[in-house]
């Protein structure tokens, strides 16, 4: 009996390092495994004892791509266990700080890891051969939204100025408002975005996905909400570790999360927009319909559309954010937790990211756990893979094999923070 | 004919992607860069991969498993020029925090079935493995640092990194000390610049990010946070973070130097 291995030993464009392996015997797809070989780094084990108001830079470390939406989610559940809100202009800097995140790991997705795939380059130095205004297109917006988490953050990557309950500093009005002729351009670049990417060729694979992300009552998520999902999920934050489970598996250094019942969920772009598409800017929405996708998009190589959308999105709503901007009498409120439990989750913007930290009465951190996107989308990654294998069995192994890195880039995973993941590798028997 | 360009790998070990990621943030320069050197291994940013040996090898975390220790020497064999890039490569990251704890305990709080991992008791910087041409500080390292040790070993020179302490930065940039006139401890004194005090510029103190300056005097700022009414144990905490494993910044945090 023929039969291969198709192996990946080492998933290029994705942040950290994992592997995949598929085995087929025949025409029969036998196994598929994603193996995360990241090293783990403990930082649930290595918070404990560390005090609350260190959460922030201690977890933004896990993860070089979206240090705020760690900084985030640590804040807020810390507030919330003290019972304060954090309002106003504090607010809406802390989602403007957010919008930059989005903005710069978006167009590193779409331009420098995602689009070499659909155009058959190699990696996106290759493709600036070709198209260099469309290269220098992405990195300018990358640039931009650098920028923004620079201007409030101190720096974009693990931003300084992020503490529970606000911020050590607040901008003046000034440097901000700066931004806004850029912000106008940039909001065209990222229309030819969303123009652009929906003009590439897609595979047919549409798929029955659970989706799950917050939703907030008039925003499109970052911040705040409830959980919601496709199939009628719609918890308080607090009754996350009763709806989605974390479990071990054998060749994984990340834990796999899952639905109590074992199925596989799908968070990221995709699940926000299918929960909260009405949500959107009207220019965002618009440009969404004129690409063509459909209310709910359920084709994961589509991913990069709605990805293009949410760029678009995170762009308008920074404008809004700045134009209204007026700073804040402090730059932070006072936090003061007692012994309890301080959970929260925020969309990271390959994700849903959740926290829950067990405070002590002097504020000490007794238990940890995270949650991040990549190890929530893990099981689901390989369930696409085993799909996409099954269907195209016939295909040459080095265009499967492709394909199958496509897949797994459809995510955008971050297998440094979910381990807490990619090498990919088909074997034919 | 046009002269080969030199091979540029970047490697990842234990860490958050962070520092290899500042070489792709350097939007402005990123294009140019690839057209001077050719980026022949960054799975990061690219499938394709060119065979070694590499000119210049920047290395991006720190080691904790047996089969990264292996690897680094490999890496060593292949690479010309080694430079080690962030906190985690240079001193063991905030990872390292495991060398003060039973690392078994450490995984089996974190996962169900520790028996499934394979770590290394302790996480170890670059250069206690092989030796390293050059070490570039920071969590995250900055750019222009980055710049400037790449144009450097690329021609063979001496690069223009301080030593000195992240005090000379905030004096340079007109920065009032955050310690002197607001009371805020800061661990500037003892921390070496690079950042451009990015922290005293946003009126907090500086957490040493970029690890111990050439000849820091902890005990001497101790006194000072004492003096400010901050307790041992958050003197202790402030330098088990992401340099926690730097000679200078282990004595300053252990039990017997403390009460001096």
């Amino acid at each position: 009996m023929h039969s291969k291995t198709i192996r990946v030993n080492m998933l290029s464009r994705v942040e950290g390092e994992g592997s995949l392996v598929v085995k087929i015997r025949g025409d029969q797809l036998i196994d598929v495994q994603l193996k995360i070989f990241e090293p783990p780094r403990f930082f649930e084990a290595l918070l404990r004892g560390r005090h609350f108001t260190e959460a922030p830079d201690i977890t933004a470390r896990i993860c070089g791509i979206c240090p705020v939406a760690y900084q985030m989610s640590a804040a807020h559940a810390m507030e919330r266990l003290a019972g304060v809100t954090v309002d106003g202009p504090l607010r809406d800097l802390r989602r403007l700080l957010y919008c930059g995140e989005w903005i710069e790991s978006h167009a590193l997705h779409i331009y420098l890891l995602h689009a070499p795939d659909f155009l058959g380059y190699d990696d996106s130095l290759q493709m600036a051969k070709a198209h260099p205004e469309i290269v220098q297109r992405g990195l300018a917006l990358k640039k931009l939204g650098n920028d923004l988490m620079a201007c409030i953050g101190g720096r974009e990557i693990h931003p300084i100025n992020v503490k529970v309950g606000g911020f050590y500093v607040v901008p003046t009005a000034k440097p901000l408002r700066a931004f806004r002729e850029r912000l106008a351009r940039a909001q065209d670049a990222a229309l030819e975005t969303v123009r652009w990417v929906a003009s590439f060729a897609f595979p047919a694979f549409e798929q029955d996905y659970e989706f799950v992300a917050l939703r907030h009552p008039e925003e499109y998520p970052m911040n705040e909400g409830r959980i919601v999902s496709s199939a009628g999920l719609d918890i308080d934050v607090d009754e996350v570790e009763r709806h989605l489970l974390e479990e071990q598996v054998p060749h994984s250094n990340a834990l796999q999360a899952h639905r109590p019942d074992g199925g596989a969920y799908h968070v990221g772009p995709m699940a926000r927009y299918a929960l909260n598409a009405q949500r959107l800017s009207p220019i965002a929405r618009q440009a969404a319909r004129e690409a063509g996708l459909p209310p709910v998009c359920r084709n994961p190589f589509q991913s990069i559309v709605v990805r293009s959308v949410e760029l678009l999105e995170a762009i308008v709503e920074a404008e809004r954010l700045i134009a209204r901007y007026e700073p804040p009498d402090r730059p932070s409120v006072e936090v003061n937790p007692p012994a309890g439990v301080a959970a929260w989750a925020t969309e990271a913007p390959r994700g849903l990211l959740y926290h829950r930290y067990r405070l002590d009465e002097h504020g000490h951190i007794l238990e940890a756990t995270i949650m991040p996107p990549t190890s929530q989308n893990q099981r689901m990654i390989e369930q696409d893979v085993r799909r996409l294998v099954a269907t195209r069995l016939a295909l040459p192994t080095e265009q499967l094999t492709w394909q199958c890195e496509q897949a797994i880039r459809n995510y955008d995973p971050c297998i440094s923070c979910a381990t807490h993941f990619l090498t990919v590798k088909v074997a034919r028997e | 004919m046009r002269a080969r360009r030199p091979k540029l790998a970047v490697w990842k070990f234990a860490s958050c992607d962070g520092c290899q990621l500042t070489l792709l943030d350097c939007e402005d320069e990123l294009l140019a860069i690839a057209g001077v050197v050719e980026l022949a291994y960054f799975p990061e940013a690219s499938r394709a991969v060119a065979r070694g040996p590499y000119d210049v090898s920047l290395v991006e975390g720190s080691v904790t498993t047996p089969h990264d220790a292996q690897r680094i020497q490999q890496i060593r064999r292949r690479s010309k020029r080694l430079v080690a890039i962030g906190a985690c490569a240079t001193a063991g990251g905030i990872q390292a925090l495991r060398n003060f704890h039973n690392v078994l305990k450490f995984a089996s709080s974190v996962y169900p079935r520790p028996e499934y991992l394979e770590t290394l008791a302790t996480s170890t910087p670059i250069a206690d493995h092989v030796p390293v041409d050059l070490e570039l500080r920071g969590c995250p390292i900055s750019k222009s640092q980055l710049l400037e040790a790449l144009s450097a070993v690329l021609h063979g020179r001496k690069p223009n990194l301080p030593t000195f302490s992240v005090c000379l930065e905030c004096k340079r940039r007109g920065i009032p000390c955050v310690m002197v006139s607001r009371g805020i401890p800061c661990l500037g004194p003892v921390t070496q610049a690079g950042c451009g005090a990015i922290c005293p510029a946003y009126q907090r103190g500086c957490y040493g990010c970029f690890g111990p300056m050439e000849s820091p005097n902890p005990s001497s700022l101790n006194q000072q946070w004492r003096r400010l009414g901050v307790g041992e144990e958050r003197i202790r905490q402030a330098y088990r973070t992401f340099n926690a494993a730097a000679q200078p910044f282990l004595r300053a945090s252990s039990d017997e130097r403390r009460k001096v």
